[in-house]
């Protein structure tokens, strides 16, 4: 069991590093001790975010951190990108999203599956997504 | 990139999901059934989700499309086995396959729509 | 209180006394030296200080406390040394604080009241503080004495802390497990099953609920659930998502969601809300719901008995 602060970073190039990030986000997330629901909350939220900077962010890397708040365990994953930005943060974070078109970026039902949701993004100057997800024991 | 394997059944097209399917992989299957149902005059396609893990937005269209697809060329679409995890994170999204049918398992999709009656037609 | 600690209090503040320019230089002792003495003193006389910390923790606390501290007492004592031995100046006690958290939440777990786990990390300054009045230079024993006892005061602050997040962890838990007795879902005919919801229906609840109902789906293949809402005093926009969520979610399985036992004012309520159900099958009660679910599994088992 890794200790709290130890953090690790997948590159985000091309279409195999989604695959990737997704193995490796899962098999932490196993090792958390996360439960099934909660791990595929994460992982879909890993492979929206991943693909986003894949896609949108012309690639960037995700940063996995084990993260503790007191006794409280935790995964956090960073996505980050020196791509063109996010014009209008408002709304990309609107719901109501369509792929074909539209921002497409699924933001806001992501915000939705994990606990916490930061982004920050200004055109030109790259777009970063932090999520994390908490361990709830049951 | 892993290819999703097609069975035929009968009249029927099934094609069994990956635990982990790549988007390419998804955009070629959706590719293939169309070809395939358009070659053999298949009036069902059956997608079988219950060894996918992750069904994100993207795979979630690309099932869409091809219901839409194959609807046209005169086929079912029927998406089964989805399991509880994936099902609830799918509507967490926001996703929730609009138009596209449903069935716990291959027997019962293909129960369903022999007689051409559709699932919903019993709903009051 | 150690003897020999209150010695060294005494002697140092009639040695300040005395000499004004002495004074000035005492206070200046350097806090890394401090640090750096203490450090070396622990790792010196590592074993010593366990053995002291163990037998003080096993007189305070119960229930294998002395055995909880031999075991994992030594990497604390190392942490701390660490933590001592810093560069730059900073003392960053975050790594032995999260050790004691650990060790804390534990002891809680155990049965430890807070006085008892706070009093362990206490104890340690008092061994801590026995074998610095051994050692090093008298001139800075009380410089060392309050910086051991400034520090130890702190991780135990934090292990108090602790100890609250601890006990908060074992209610939630508790209350997790009787969420999960009191939404049980049943298998009511061959393919149908039922979840009579009783009680308010909040976020963690009907999250609950969901998954149950849905792995009740997969485990019994059942083409129809029944979420049965008579017991459930008041349906607002809150409760309404919720079950709008469910109903979603047991569709994309392949199952079809029955939401019974609305009452006619819940449906009054539901309609001046705004609530939109029209997309969901609904029975005033949960017979008429069970009836609904038998008919249609009949209706399938017919199709699919003929050749």
């Amino acid at each position: 069991m890794p200790t709290p602060g130890a953090s690790e970073t997948v590159p985000l190039a091309g279409s195999d590093d989604v695959v990737r990030a997704r193995h490796r986000v899962r098999a932490l997330a196993i090792e958390l001790g996360f439960d099934l629901v909660a791990q595929t909350r994460i992982v879909t939220a890993t492979s929206e975010l991943a693909r986003n900077t894949h896609l949108h962010g012309g690639g960037g890397r995700l940063t996995i951190t084990l993260v503790a708040d007191g006794p409280r365990r935790g995964l956090q994953l960073e996505f980050s990108d020196d791509g063109p930005g996010i014009p209008d943060l408002d709304l990309a974070l609107t719901d109501g999203w369509s792929s074909r078109g539209g921002l497409g970026l699924g933001l806001s039902g992501t915000k939705r599956l994990m606990d916490g949701f930061t982004l920050e993004s200004r055109p030109g100057e790259g777009t970063r997504v932090e999520v994390v997800q908490w361990l709830k024991r049951r | 990139m892993t290819t999703v394997p097609v069975v035929r059944i009968r009249n029927a097209l099934v094609a069994a999901m990956q635990e982990d399917i790549e988007d390419r992989s998804a955009l070629e299957l959706a590719d293939r059934l169309a070809n395939e149902v358009a070659a053999n005059g298949a009036s069902m396609v059956l997608l079988d989700v219950s060894a996918a893990q992750v069904v994100d937005s993207f795979i979630s269209r690309v099932i869409v499309d091809i219901a839409r697809v194959c609807r046209l060329l005169g086929a079912q679409v029927t998406v089964v086995g989805m399991r509880p995890a994936v099902a609830i994170t799918l509507v967490e999204l926001g996703l929730t396959l609009d138009g596209v049918r449903t069935a716990l398992t291959i027997d019962d999709a293909m129960t369903a729509l022999e007689d051409g009656a559709g699932a919903d037609a019993w709903r009051v | 209180m150690v003897p020999a600690a209150s010695r060294i209090v005494l002697s140092t503040i009639e040695k300040s006394v005395g000499s004004p320019v002495q004074e000035s230089q005492e206070q200046l002792v350097p806090q890394t030296q401090i640090r750096a003495l203490m450090a070396e003193v622990l790792a010196q006389r590592r074993r010593q200080v366990l053995e002291a910390w163990v037998t003080r923790g096993g007189t305070i606390a119960g229930n294998g406390a002395a055995e909880d501290l031999q075991r994992d007492g030594a990497a604390v004592l190392s942490a701390l040394g660490t933590a001592l031995s810093g560069r730059n100046g900073r003392l960053d006690l975050a790594p032995v604080s999260r050790l004691l958290s650990d060790f804390s939440a534990r002891r809680t777990r155990s049965g430890d009241r807070p006085e008892q786990t706070a009093g362990l990390v206490l104890a340690l300054r008092e061994a801590v503080l026995t074998e610095l009045a051994g050692t090093g230079d008298p001139d800075d024993r009380f410089d060392a004495a309050r910086e051991a006892a400034r520090i130890v005061d702190e991780l135990a602050l934090g292990s108090f802390d602790s100890f609250l997040s601890g006990r908060e962890e074992v209610i939630s838990e508790q209350g997790a497990q009787l969420l999960e007795l009191s939404t049980p879902v049943v298998r009511v005919w061959d393919r149908v099953v039922a979840a009579p919801l009783v009680g308010t229906l909040d976020s963690a609840r009907a999250q609950v609920v969901m998954e149950s109902l849905l792995q009740a789906i997969s485990d019994d293949r059942a083409l129809v659930a029944i979420l049965d809402i008579t017991g459930v005093p008041t349906v607002d926009t809150l409760v309404a998502q919720h079950l709008l969520k469910t109903v979603a979610a047991t569709r994309l399985m392949g199952a079809d969601c029955i939401v019974s036992g609305i009452a006619p004012q819940t449906a009054q309520t539901m309609v001046q809300l705004g609530i939109d159900l029209s997309e969901v099958t609904t029975r005033a009660s949960l017979a008429d719901a069970l009836a609904l679910a038998i008919a249609r599994v009949a209706a399938h088992t017919d199709r699919s008995i003929r050749p």
